[in-house]
């Protein structure tokens, strides 16, 4: 993955209004793989007792992931669109840690790609939530 | 027989748009996203005004998929605390004091959330409501559908479960 690649990665990202307003930045892209991370930030908070971020918020980040990833898989045309997304909710993201997302498309046919991601915050070796979905693609010829 | 005496309308009224209001802003990520609630007695009806930060597509433009998202997912936690709140709130265990001042029970905690997307969001405002279709001790599952133009064209629809909060008090 080159500086450049991932650059032109980051302005298609800023491109999509939502994925902008939660200020996503993509730290890698590579055939059918993506990972997108988003600061914390209070207005994206789903319970104020707490002060962690709402699901919304994860699920919004991981549904850009999901796509970024079958848009980088070598074998797809075009643009893509979720027709399903599962989220499981492990944990609570620790308030004030950044979010950081990783998608790979294990699995790809004439016209679904299926998808699955994780996301982290600082603690690695447990899981915020995980996805499993499918999305429009049309392989290339 | 005899039955106690309705309260005044807007004795009633007060009470569940403060408990409404409450829950809503227990949500800051309601306002990011421009969501709020309409309340016909006991019916909640979720508005996510269109704003051009919620777009994900623009060049169709659609609304993009997180934001549909979230929207179902708040809809579906606001609509599911409101049933549980309803009972307490009109049996008077929880006082209008309490409410306005925002002392409201837990949220419940998303377990997992599926959504499937119909059609794309069109750029304009969107409606959600949810039905809580099992909603025990512990655990709940809630069914939430959203349209735009017309009711009966749902562009997205969504099945979450729940683990609902400690009873208020315990």
């Amino acid at each position: 993955m080159s500086k450049e690649q991932l650059k032109q990665a980051q302005q298609f990202i800023e491109a999509i209004p939502h994925a902008k307003a939660l200020g996503m930045e993509i730290t890698e892209i590579s055939d059918g793989i993506a990972q997108l991370e988003m600061d914390y930030d209070a207005r994206f908070v789903g319970d104020s007792e707490t002060g962690v971020i709402s699901g919304g918020a994860v699920s919004a980040l991981m549904d850009t992931c999901c796509g970024a990833a079958v848009m980088s898989h070598p074998d797809v045309a075009g643009a893509t669109a979720t027709i399903d997304l599962r989220i499981d909710y492990m944990r609570g993201a620790t308030p004030g840690e950044r979010v950081i997302a990783r998608a790979e498309v294990y699995h790809l046919t004439r016209t679904v790609a299926f998808v699955r991601a994780k996301s982290y915050d600082n603690d690695r070796a447990n899981p915020v939530a995980t996805a499993t979905g499918a999305f429009t693609a049309e392989k290339k010829a | 027989m005899s039955r106690p005496r309705p309260e005044p309308v807007q004795v009633v009224k007060q009470r569940r748009d403060a408990a409404l209001t409450a829950l809503a802003h227990s949500i800051p990520y309601c306002e990011f996203l421009g969501i709020q609630f309409e309340r016909r007695g006991d019916e909640l009806t979720g508005i996510m005004t269109f704003q051009e930060s919620n777009i994900g597509n623009p060049m169709l433009p659609a609304l993009h998929g997180g934001a549909t998202a979230a929207f179902l997912e708040i809809a579906s936690l606001i609509g599911l605390s409101w049933s549980t709140l309803w009972e307490d709130m009109e049996s008077g265990v929880l006082s209008l004091d309490e409410l306005e001042q925002g002392h409201l029970p837990r949220l419940p905690k998303t377990i997992d959330f599926t959504v499937d997307y119909l059609r794309s969001g069109l750029p304009r405002d969107a409606y959600a409501r949810a039905r809580v279709n099992r909603s025990g001790r512990r655990y709940a599952s809630v069914h939430v559908e959203a349209w735009q133009d017309r009711r009966d064209k749902l562009f997205a629809q969504a099945t979450g479960h729940f683990l609902m909060p400690a009873p208020m008090g315990s």
